[in-house]
């Protein structure tokens, strides 16, 4: 029997394989994280930017575009937010932070650590994400009179997160070295 | 109680990860949201001052210069000063001198009522706390 013309097989690529791994990792933070109550909607602790921020450290900026966008959509399937106002939002405000770490990736390594990524990246999410709302879902300039409680929660939250993708970056390298962790 | 070494050797810890250039960006951040709260959280803060004289608009001033606006009454002129971000009645021909008495005026939505002159001094602001304050 000879093989159908017609048929399409795909090889998934080691590059896929990573891609899909750290995706599912995302995924996971992203479903875990809509379980915390949250006390003003919009402020969210974006736990799974911990990934994007490692794999733009280990693997570049095209993996991470792949891994945050997968994120989102899937994110969204299982949340049952797909093309909802939500969806838009993280999506735009992937889309920002993931533009503003193509530029912050290439700041000089030796001062600029994943904290400076981080928070970068969450100030570009929460501007994406204010001005998609201010235009589209709520045009009204009282959007705005929320922006210091967002760029608050940008610092917290982009300190937090920056700090454990450092963490766990450095861990790696760290496992050769002698221990020197607190007893 | 808390074990204060080991919080600070686990704050160490973290600390590690921070680069120079970290601290810069966290600076600027948290400078940015001082300053976007302070801009944009500034309720009550007026912008205007409105001039009546027998139940009409005298005249609307903005309260960026400092000026003085005479306005007449049937007793006489009352001389309202303004200032920026303020406003007061600094002289009336009236009786008892209540709205003179009152000061100046720093929040929208205050007034200050001439009413034997039958001028009053109102100032307004676009985010106004209340909609008029009397003493």
């Amino acid at each position: 029997m000879t093989r159908s013309i017609t048929e399409i097989v795909l090889t998934p690529t080691a590059d896929d394989h990573r891609v899909a791994r750290h995706a599912a990792a995302a995924i996971v933070l992203t479903v875990a994280e809509a379980a915390i109550p949250l006390p003003l909607p919009g402020v969210k602790p974006g736990l799974a930017n911990i990934i994007t921020l490692v794999v733009l450290a280990r693997w570049g900026w095209r993996d991470a575009v792949w891994v945050a966008l997968l994120r989102v959509l899937v994110g969204s399937l299982l949340l049952g937010q797909f093309l909802a106002p939500g969806f838009f939002l993280s999506l735009v405000g992937s889309l920002a932070s993931l533009a503003v770490l193509g530029l912050a990736m290439h700041l000089p390594k030796r001062w600029f650590g994943p904290v400076s990524h981080s928070v970068l990246a969450a100030f570009a999410h929460i501007g994406g994400q204010v001005l998609v709302a201010r235009i589209w879902l709520v045009p009204h300039n009282g959007v705005f009179y929320l922006v210091p409680v967002f760029a608050l929660a940008a610092t917290i939250f982009g300190l937090a997160n920056g700090l454990i993708a450092a963490r766990l970056l450095d861990e790696e390298l760290a496992s050769e070295r002698p221990d020197t962790r607190c007893l | 109680m808390i074990d204060l070494p080991a919080l600070r050797c686990w704050l160490g810890a973290w600390a590690a990860h921070l680069k120079a250039g970290d601290v810069l960006v966290l600076g600027c951040a948290l400078a940015l949201c001082v300053l976007s709260a302070l801009s944009l959280w500034k309720g009550g803060r007026p912008d205007k001052a409105i001039i009546r004289s027998g139940g009409t608009v005298f005249a609307e001033v903005d309260l960026s210069m400092p000026r003085i606006v005479e306005v007449p009454g049937p007793l006489g002129t009352t001389r309202v000063e303004i200032q920026p971000g303020r406003a007061r009645v600094a002289s009336d021909p009236g009786p008892r001198q209540y709205c003179v008495r009152q000061g100046w005026l720093h929040t929208a939505g205050a007034v200050a009522i001439c009413a034997p002159n039958q001028v009053s001094l109102a100032l307004s602001g676009r985010n106004a706390d209340y909609d008029s304050l009397n003493y």
